[in-house]
């Protein structure tokens, strides 16, 4: 097979992907970023810390995940060979977990001793209480009041840890108005505290830092696939909200331009619809919690109400390394709908007894479109992000 | 000459400038003009004309609520840019817009800058650029005589105090605590302030300073900004509306607040 390579460096030092990204914050917090990104420069570059996350990932998080091949669900389509990269069996339930033992670690090495996160389906406010409990940290965590309804599971989960959830009651109580009170939260209590954020979004560092301590997915992806099919796959495919779990997927694969790469958004009820998450196919770029990236917003540039079936994936922004891919081309990016991503969650729970979380079966939802396309000597791998006991309620509201 | 700078220039030694922020089109649209005339009559020396967007994250709750219900009003740069020419006709006090650069970049900058100098506006700022990130505007602004007044913060360094002055024209703005804008309790902007805008003045020789974030009251005022210039008060004006509005007289308060702000009764 010959080998196409493009050299991927991105961001520059400016924390700028080609022309996405930057530090849009409030003065109070430059100190906050710089301390951050330089602690973070000496740690990755440090064996002792990537030794000790490392370790943490293999004993606590339970990696590598396993790469499965979903054999009934390549039968049901019976084209290329579906396989699956199991981010589901993490710690927790999903990626998220990897990026919060990342960050906690940062935290503890910068003396900090409160940690702040957003949550939308609770997922990264599961994995940042677990880290938190894990290495004796206090924890807030800012999730929508809407949120709290639709993810009470995760709600219950965060607080038996010993996290304090705070219900945040502005804008649409969701993912947006949760980051907007962290901030908040940062902005006033900047000395002591820590803010893990969830996805690849805010001011660099953080598109940067979470995505290099998601990689790992690509890379033991990359692996795995070599041992059990000897080659490269020809798709990737993965869901994109903020867009953390595709970036760490995607970025070790980025320069084997042979490799498709394919990411999908929550259309809610249509990209047309005025109820819609699909950020790369319906917004423009703008500036939203640090960065310059796509946005969902209104003529006069407000920022407009996302809807996804998937409280995940409802955020009218996304990760300016993902509108970076989406304007060159590298990655394209398309979107399902809530019903499409109803019955992809069906269909692998029937073929494959693996009930997905309604973000990652969004990506699944894609393969009616992209199977037909395809052929028996190709490989499709799609990333498991996370399982769907957290969405039961949703799940059987809609079935 | 820049309305600002001229301003300072005929203040009195011992005096201290008011700079007042209230959102455009709150409490709602059509009073914004005679608020701005009222605030000038009864002691503001500056208007900071808010451009309210949807998720002001450097904000507390009581900016937040102003720039909703003025989303609501149906408030969008052109109808601001209405207001400070409406104002314009019969009044020079320095108009400053200020707001989230999400807004001014879908509006498209160079078109902002323009319109904006053109209704009478004597400067911008924006919470959300930092001076690392002012090339998104400066060069638009500069080629339409658009000064852009950065702030500082408790924790900014020295180097940077110095980058924001070089950066600023007309003042430096001095966020006097760390934390979202909102009306605070008078121990709570302390003492450590006085130090702070001590600093300042070591790093920003080129331009006046005035001090914002938590001045509730004439005497606060006087206390923070013993060695400014000046002071900035915007939640605890938004709040004085918001406890009077749609009484009969909610104006005439407002205005009494005003004037005891500035001149202690």
């Amino acid at each position: 097979m010959n080998e196409t390579t493009t050299k991927y460096q991105q961001p520059n030092t400016r924390g700028y992907f080609g022309d996405y990204g930057g530090k849009f914050v409030p003065e109070i917090l430059i100190p906050a970023i710089k301390d951050l990104e330089d602690e973070y420069e000496k740690a990755k570059d440090d064996p002792e810390f990537n030794a000790q996350f490392e370790q943490l990932l293999d004993e606590y998080v339970g990696r590598p995940t396993k790469l499965t091949f979903a054999n009934k669900l390549t039968k049901h389509y019976g084209k290329a060979k579906i396989y699956l990269k199991r981010e589901d069996l993490c710690h927790t339930g999903a990626h998220k977990i990897n990026n919060a033992i990342g960050q906690i670690l940062l935290a503890k090495r910068m003396g900090k001793t409160r940690i702040i996160a957003e949550t939308g389906a609770g997922q990264h406010g599961v994995a940042t209480a677990t880290a938190c409990a894990k290495f004796g940290l206090e924890c807030v965590v800012y999730m929508g009041a809407e949120d709290m309804v639709r993810q009470k599971l995760n709600v219950d989960r965060m607080t038996l840890m010993g996290a304090e959830v705070r219900s945040v009651e502005s804008g649409s109580k969701t993912l947006k108005d949760a980051t907007n009170e962290a901030i908040r939260d940062w902005v006033t209590n900047v000395e002591d505290t820590f803010y893990i954020i969830g996805s690849v979004v805010g001011p660099h560092p953080y598109p940067m830092m979470v995505r290099n301590f998601h990689q790992v997915i690509g890379k033991e992806t990359k692996k795995q696939i070599l041992e059990a099919e000897g080659r490269m796959p020809d798709y990737l495919l993965a869901c994109v909200g903020g867009g953390s779990n595709a970036i760490g997927f995607f970025y070790p694969f980025l320069e084997d331009e042979n490799i498709k790469i394919i990411g999908i958004e929550a259309a809610g009820y249509g990209v047309d619809s005025g109820q819609t998450a699909a950020t790369l196919t319906k917004g423009t770029p703008g500036i939203l919690h640090g960065s310059l990236s796509y946005l969902l917003q209104s003529e006069t540039g407000q920022i407009e109400l996302a809807h996804s079936i998937s409280a995940g994936l409802d955020y009218p922004g996304v990760g300016p390394e993902h509108s970076y891919l989406h304007d060159t081309g590298r990655v394209k990016y398309n979107a399902v709908t809530d019903q499409e991503a109803m019955e992809a969650v069906k269909l692998l729970s029937r073929k494959e007894g693996i009930i997905p979380a309604l973000e990652t079966a969004h990506a699944f939802a894609w393969l009616e479109k992209l199977m037909p396309e395809t052929t028996e000597d190709e490989i499709v791998i799609i990333n498991l992000s996370g399982r769907g006991d957290k969405d039961m309620k949703t799940i059987s509201e809609n079935l | 000459m820049n309305r600002i700078i001229e301003k300072f220039q005929k203040k009195a030694p011992e005096e201290k400038l008011m700079s007042l922020f209230i959102t455009a089109g709150y409490p709602d649209i059509n009073s914004s003009v005679e608020l701005i005339l009222g605030f000038e009559k009864n002691g503001a020396d500056i208007i900071e004309l808010g451009m309210p967007f949807s998720d002001p994250l450097a904000d507390g709750p009581t900016i937040q609520y102003s720039s909703d219900v003025a989303i609501e009003n149906g408030i969008n740069i052109d109808t601001i840019f209405d207001i400070v020419k409406e104002t314009r006709k019969t009044s020079q006090i320095p108009i400053i817009l200020m707001g989230y650069m999400n807004p001014v970049l879908h509006y498209g900058v160079a078109k902002f800058c323009k319109n904006a100098r053109n209704a009478g506006v004597d400067g911008l700022i924006l919470p959300d650029i930092p001076v690392d990130e002012g090339g998104i505007i400066e060069r638009e602004a500069e080629a339409n005589s658009l000064p852009i007044i950065y702030l500082v913060a408790p924790n900014t360094t020295d180097v940077r105090m110095k980058l924001a002055d070089s950066k600023s024209e007309g003042f430096v703005y001095c966020v006097s605590v760390t934390g979202v804008t909102g009306a605070r309790d008078g121990d709570e902007v302390s003492d450590s302030v006085t130090r702070f805008i001590d600093r300042v003045r070591q790093n920003v020789i080129n331009n006046p300073v005035m001090v914002g974030f938590g001045i509730k009251s004439y005497e606060d005022a006087q206390r923070i900004a013993s060695n400014a210039d000046g002071f900035i008060v915007g939640s605890a004006l938004i709040d004085s509306i918001r406890n009077s509005y749609p009484e009969k007289d909610w104006k005439d308060q407002v205005f009494s607040f005003v004037h005891s702000l500035k001149f202690g009764n």
